[in-house]
């Protein structure tokens, strides 16, 4: 079976598809990666479950991409030639999380590779400042 | 500013939006800071907080809360005639802030000056991804229709339309920006979103 490789939430994953035009992710992928698990009642994270249509998202060799990256309202865009596939943040999620005020975290490297989180400099007054060379 | 006011429980993280940590090094090493100073090549911190231009500054308090959103906001007023921002005002305003003598924004005026991200941004931002993974891949040719496409689903985000250049071979400095720049005057859609507040 071919391979996708698939890029989401900064991570680069491997995975096997039957079709590369249609591609397809097993359940426990969709959950080892992505933490959703399916249900009878839908896409579940815990308690909260995203309904959808099941004729639709299952199909033989596993969910389909497309309908799954709809269901959870995320853009998906893709490069059959080289495939790879990017699954890109759902507008709503980083929406409600900037609203929500908390500052989202993240972890990244210095020049010498050391990673630094913003939640080390928790009890600090933090200036963020994004720059860049261009 | 960062030394100033160390001492009185304030931090600066910079976070370099590169290609590779080799673009971000003359710079970091001249400054040589005490503070984090990081790199970015995956356009992480544009994605978490919907910036679309740097210099973009967000003020976070002890809680890691959000005290003021994306501000454009230069360290000198090097480029103030050509972006009309005023540094000193920023720093003056920070200052006080940091000390205590003045609070930042409320939390309602914060969200009045939240741009959220849109479902077209966040399209483009995957693409830029696509695109930025074919590049290092050596795929120059397929990543270019992927970065043009990410340019028409976000025209107005540098981070992207101005930080892949170098990538594709354009200048950042040169006509390709310029044209950016005449098209954003063109149709008043400002490339440095700043946060319009009374004199501080």
């Amino acid at each position: 079976m071919p391979t996708l490789t698939l890029l989401h939430d900064g991570r680069v994953d491997e995975i096997s598809v039957a079709d590369l035009a249609r591609p397809t992710i097993s359940p426990e992928q969709v959950e080892s990666l992505l933490g959703w698990e399916l249900k009878p009642e839908g896409l579940c994270q815990g308690y909260m479950c995203i309904p959808v249509d099941q004729d639709d998202l299952v199909r033989e060799d596993g969910l389909d991409l497309r309908v799954l990256a709809d269901a959870l309202q995320r853009p998906l865009v893709t490069e059959e030639k080289h495939a790879v596939a990017s699954l890109g943040a759902s507008h709503h999620d980083r929406a409600e999380a900037l609203d929500s005020l908390d500052a989202p975290d993240f972890t990244l490297p210095d020049l010498a590779g050391n990673l630094h989180s913003l939640s080390d400099e928790r009890g600090k007054k933090v200036l963020l400042v994004a720059y860049a060379s261009w | 500013m960062y030394e100033e006011l160390a001492d009185e429980g304030f931090t600066v993280i910079t976070v370099g939006i590169e290609r590779s940590p080799e673009d971000a090094r003359p710079w970091i090493e001249k400054a040589s800071p005490k503070h984090p100073s990081l790199i970015d090549i995956e356009h992480l911190v544009p994605d978490l907080y919907g910036m679309i231009n740097v210099p973009t500054v967000v003020w976070i308090d002890e809680e890691g809360r959000i005290a003021r959103p994306n501000d454009a906001s230069f360290a000198s007023n090097r480029f103030k005639l050509l972006t009309g921002l005023d540094s000193k005002r920023h720093l003056r305003r920070l200052r006080a802030w940091v000390r205590g003598d003045a609070p930042a924004l409320t939390p309602s005026e914060v969200r009045k000056h939240q741009d959220l991200p849109t479902a077209a941004e966040q399209e483009a931002r995957a693409e830029f991804t696509l695109a930025w993974w074919l590049s290092r891949e050596g795929h120059d040719d397929d990543a270019e229709r992927h970065y043009e496409r990410a340019g028409e689903l976000a025209p107005h985000d540098i981070t992207i339309r101005r930080g892949s250049m170098r990538t594709r071979g354009l200048n950042p400095m040169g006509l390709a920006f310029l044209k950016i720049a005449i098209k954003s005057a063109l149709t008043r859609t400002p490339l440095y979103r700043r946060i319009e507040d009374s004199p501080a």
